[in-house]
């Protein structure tokens, strides 16, 4: 990744090769890098103590599963995960989980908090840069309101440590997603998730279709979308050997395309793609279409009918990110079916709960529960700690997060949730989240919830929530 | 083969069940429905459609069909407190199929969504197999704040599903209505009353109605069968729903009885309600709920919190929860997980919930009663129609399962397009005739 300040350095290079050109040619200019990380993460974490839970059930996010378990939380990672002969250290704070469990932070891969935020007014409405159906160079970040009232109910309620806001779906090129730390902050950036890979949202489907066709532009129709998404994709192939050779050999300095950078980015196989996609058809001419340009497909999002295409998901290598049981509300949706998470699971291919939804995501793990038991009743038997992989590792992964997070495991960043019984139950709710090693929530303390900017001064801000 | 299965069960199954049959849920745990605890190794007893009794110690009849529910929980059927069920097959982009709404028809209070409910609609039939037995379903406004009448439905697999027509009218006097005003609540406030008021005029004379000769004032905004459809309303002999969420807004509604005293009022959102918890308590409106709204996702919810619903409760109002814009057309599914939650705020520090007995009340009889017909149906009481769950396990957990659905004492068909999908899916090897010949 490249320092600050490379598109001023860029920009006179621009000038200066501008001048050059009059004068008989000059060996080549070295070539000048793009900052690829131009609104750079400022979060840092907040202090938290040295802290052991003791005696609670641990899920540790990778399907391994401690009863009577330890978990040491110290300088802002996970210390030490194991059973009760784990020591505490000299001075720790002691928390007692007896018939409570401990599990990672949830991951929401599939959020639009920040750009939709509440309340959801007309001046708020962020998500969608539906202005053409290729828009790779927004970027969702720059639509974040960092003061979305949802980010605390996701915290407090859901137990949501991480999430990726991504751009709507109104475009078959949505733009750049951000991952994001679920720590309050004054701007986007001190929210932004340290490391995390950028995505790229893409769509397929009703959507694109949609929101164009009726405006007497392409796409107006599903090959319509394919065949722009190619058209599109072809061009980032040329863009991409232009400034391939550039970066190699240096001289004159390309021009610079904001959209096409992103897609260069994504056949770089530095940009994963989150790919908003219903059907398994579509998905089948996605991964097609992947090939055909030489890029590798993340995830696919909603992906009601996955179950159609584990096989091939699992061959391939791409998650499924799902609701648990939401239907019927668009054609594309009609053949979802409650068993999609499990069928997913149970074909080897890797499985994910996400919301979509600033309700939903207050309640994901109680969406993992339905998915658990309508596969158990179809005789696909996941274990507890098993499930918990679709809300942490998994998500994680596809994420480009797992090395950091998502798991307990030593050395990764304490993101922890003590909930007040098994997480897998409409009765359970978290009792305590840290983040990063700080306790950012208790039920016990009003001091240790959040309250937004939006807030302050309004009715029922003291509530819990 | 299947097909011609389901489509046989169909025909068995209608509103009037075959006389002198008794059954007999013996074993399982009972919760009734009316705010009580569960009781552990009760009888449930149906005959005739129509539950004879349920309780610990209730004796099976002699030649009763008996079902042992040993180790599963038995209740009254989830009532669906506030719903568009039936109305839509396909929400988006499938518009012949969703009857929702009628944006550029010439008519608003006097729509009935009766003639638009699908019986077979497979929102209905995804609802059923989650133990929802009756729907309390409401239109959504086209461009009046005068939405239309409402009724009441069943989920059962018959030809049959409206239990009451015309029950209610529904209104949006919040923030939806005043778009539908013209742009304020002062405008949405004005046409009410004018609505009303010209309903007055039709009331006083009723010939002026239907009569050949039918005449009215010029002076009026609405059709004739729009004003006409109002004067149930302005009566009493037929309830009005109103849809509002900010305090004031609920305030202001309460008022309208000061002006037309004979309303039948009920209350639907109410997000910002336990505000003003006491007032409408005081008032003895009974209030349809949206169960855990949380979020100042508008500015007539600002308030929003989980806690409202434990909070009007416990200021004496009269609860409910229904699933007001919340994927009203489909996710019935989800009232039970809410009622669920609303037990877990009771073990929340600084949060107030319900009690289970009184969380299940919410989904079941409260419901029910909102709207006058809590004595025929929503508990296991006595008198009150056969619609009994056998559920896997404590129905507030999302992650059981209904088992066994009884409507009206008719057993009813769990399969589901979804159900099938399942099925011809469940393994994806190649066979020697494509998936599409797997039914």
């Amino acid at each position: 990744m490249q320092g600050r300040g490379g598109l001023a350095l860029l920009l006179a290079a621009a000038a200066v090769s501008g001048c050059a050109t009059q004068d008989k040619p000059e060996p080549k200019a070295p070539p000048i890098r793009i900052d690829l990380d131009p609104y750079p993460s400022t979060y840092n974490r907040y202090p938290g103590a040295v802290t052991v839970i003791r005696g609670a059930t641990i899920f540790d996010g990778e399907g391994g599963r401690i009863d009577n378990g330890t978990v040491v939380l110290s300088a802002g990672v996970i210390q030490a995960v194991g059973g009760a002969d784990v020591p505490s250290p000299d001075g720790a704070y002691v928390i007692d989980g007896q018939g409570k469990y401990v599990t990672p932070g949830i991951i929401d891969n599939h959020s639009h908090l920040g750009d939709y935020p509440s309340p959801g007014v007309d001046s708020h409405s962020d998500g969608n840069e539906a202005t053409s159906p290729v828009r790779p160079e927004v970027w969702a970040e720059h639509s974040v309101w960092p003061h979305d009232p949802g980010f605390s109910r996701a915290l407090v309620n859901g137990g949501v440590t991480t999430f990726q806001v991504l751009p709507g779906s109104a475009n078959l090129f949505g733009g750049r997603s951000v991952t994001l730390k679920n720590v309050p902050a004054r701007t986007m950036q001190g929210m932004k998730f340290p490391g995390a890979p950028y995505g790229l949202k893409m769509a397929c489907g009703e959507n694109p279709k949609r929101n164009y066709g009726g405006k007497g532009q392409m796409p107006g129709t599903r090959m319509g979308n394919i065949a722009l998404a190619r058209a599109t994709w072809i061009k980032a192939q040329a863009y991409k050997r232009k400034w391939d050779k550039y970066d190699r050999e240096g001289g004159d300095v390309p021009e610079r395309d904001l959209a096409m950078d992103t897609l260069r980015g994504v056949l770089a196989g530095q940009i994963i793609i989150h790919n908003h996609c219903y059907r398994a058809d579509e998905m089948a001419l996605m991964i097609d279409m992947s090939r055909e340009f030489g890029y590798k497909i993340g995830t696919f999002h909603h992906a009601v009918e996955s179950y159609k295409i584990a096989d091939l998901l699992a061959r391939e290598g791409i998650c499924s990110s799902m609701w648990a049981d939401w239907y019927g509300f668009k054609m594309e949706s009609y053949d979802a079916i409650e068993e999609n998470i499990p069928l997913v699971h149970n074909a080897g291919a890797c499985a994910i709960v996400h919301s979509d939804d600033s309700n939903g995501i207050q309640r994901l793990y109680q969406e993992a529960a339905k998915a658990l038991a309508d596969g158990r009743r179809m005789g696909i038997n996941v274990n507890d700690e098993v499930a918990f992989t679709w809300l942490s590792s998994n998500p994680a992964r596809s994420l480009g997060i797992f090395d950091k997070t998502g798991s307990l495991k030593p050395g990764k960043m304490a993101d922890v949730v003590l909930w007040n019984g098994n997480p897998f139950s409409n009765y359970t709710r978290p009792e305590r989240v840290w983040i990063d090693g700080a306790q950012l929530y208790d039920a016990n303390n009003p001091q240790r919830r959040p309250v937004s900017d939006f807030e302050l001064g309004q009715p029922g801000e003291g509530d819990v929530k | 083969m299947i097909r011609a299965g389901l489509l046989g069960l169909l025909l068995a199954a209608t509103a009037v069940p075959a006389a002198a049959q008794t059954i007999a849920i013996t074993n399982g745990i009972i919760a009734k429905g009316d705010g009580s605890d569960p009781e552990q190794g009760g009888t449930v007893v149906i005959r005739d459609g129509r539950i004879v009794a349920a309780g610990v110690g209730v004796s099976v009849p002699a030649g009763a069909q008996v079902i042992d529910a040993r180790g599963k929980w038995v209740t009254p059927g989830i009532v669906a407190g506030f719903s568009r069920l039936g109305l839509a097959e396909v929400d988006l982009g499938a518009p012949g199929s969703d009857d929702t709404n009628a944006a550029s028809g010439p008519f608003n209070a006097a729509i009935d969504v009766t003639p638009a409910i699908n019986p077979l609609a497979t929102t209905i039939a995804v609802s059923r197999a989650d133990g929802i037995t009756r729907a309390i379903v409401a239109p959504a406004i086209p461009r009046s704040i005068f939405a239309g009448q409402g009724a009441v439905i069943d989920t059962g697999a018959d030809m049959n599903p409206v239990t009451s027509a015309r029950r209610f009218q529904f209104v949006e006097l919040g923030e939806a209505g005043a778009g539908a005003a013209g742009g304020s609540r002062a405008s949405a406030h004005v046409l009410f009353r004018n609505a009303l008021r010209e309903a007055v005029e039709l009331a006083r004379s009723p010939t002026r109605i239907y009569s050949p000769d039918a005449r009215r004032s010029e002076d009026v905004l609405l059709t004739r069968f729009d004003a006409a459809a109002l004067v149930p309303v302005l009566q009493g002999r037929q309830y009005l729903l109103v849809h509002v969420e900010r305090a004031s807004d609920i305030l202001q509604v309460l008022g309208l009885r000061r002006e037309f005293p004979g309303l039948k009022l009920v209350l639907v959102g109410v997000t910002e309600g336990w505000m003003v918890a006491g007032d409408i308590a005081a008032a003895g409106v009974p209030v349809i709920a949206s169960a855990v709204n949380d979020l100042p996702s508008s500015f007539e919810q600002l308030a929003a919190t989980q806690s409202n619903v434990g909070r009007m409760h416990g200021a004496g109002v009269r609860v409910s929860i229904g699933l007001i814009n919340d994927n009203d057309t489909r996710f019935m599914f989800a009232g039970r997980q809410y009622a669920g939650n609303l037990v877990a705020l009771s073990r929340l520090p600084g949060a107030t919930g319900l009690s289970w007995g009184e969380a299940l009340k919410t989904i079941t009889s409260a419901p029910a009663e909102a709207i006058g017909l809590g004595g025929d149906f929503g508990s296991l009481a006595p008198g009150r129609r056969g619609d009994v769950v056998i559920w896997s396990g404590d129905p507030l957990e999302s992650s059981s399962a209904a088992e066994t659905v009884f409507i009206d004492g008719v057993r009813q068909p769990l399969e589901t397009h979804q159900s099938k999908l399942r099925d011809r899916y469940r393994t994806l090897e190649r066979n020697t005739l494509p998936e599409a010949y797997r039914h």
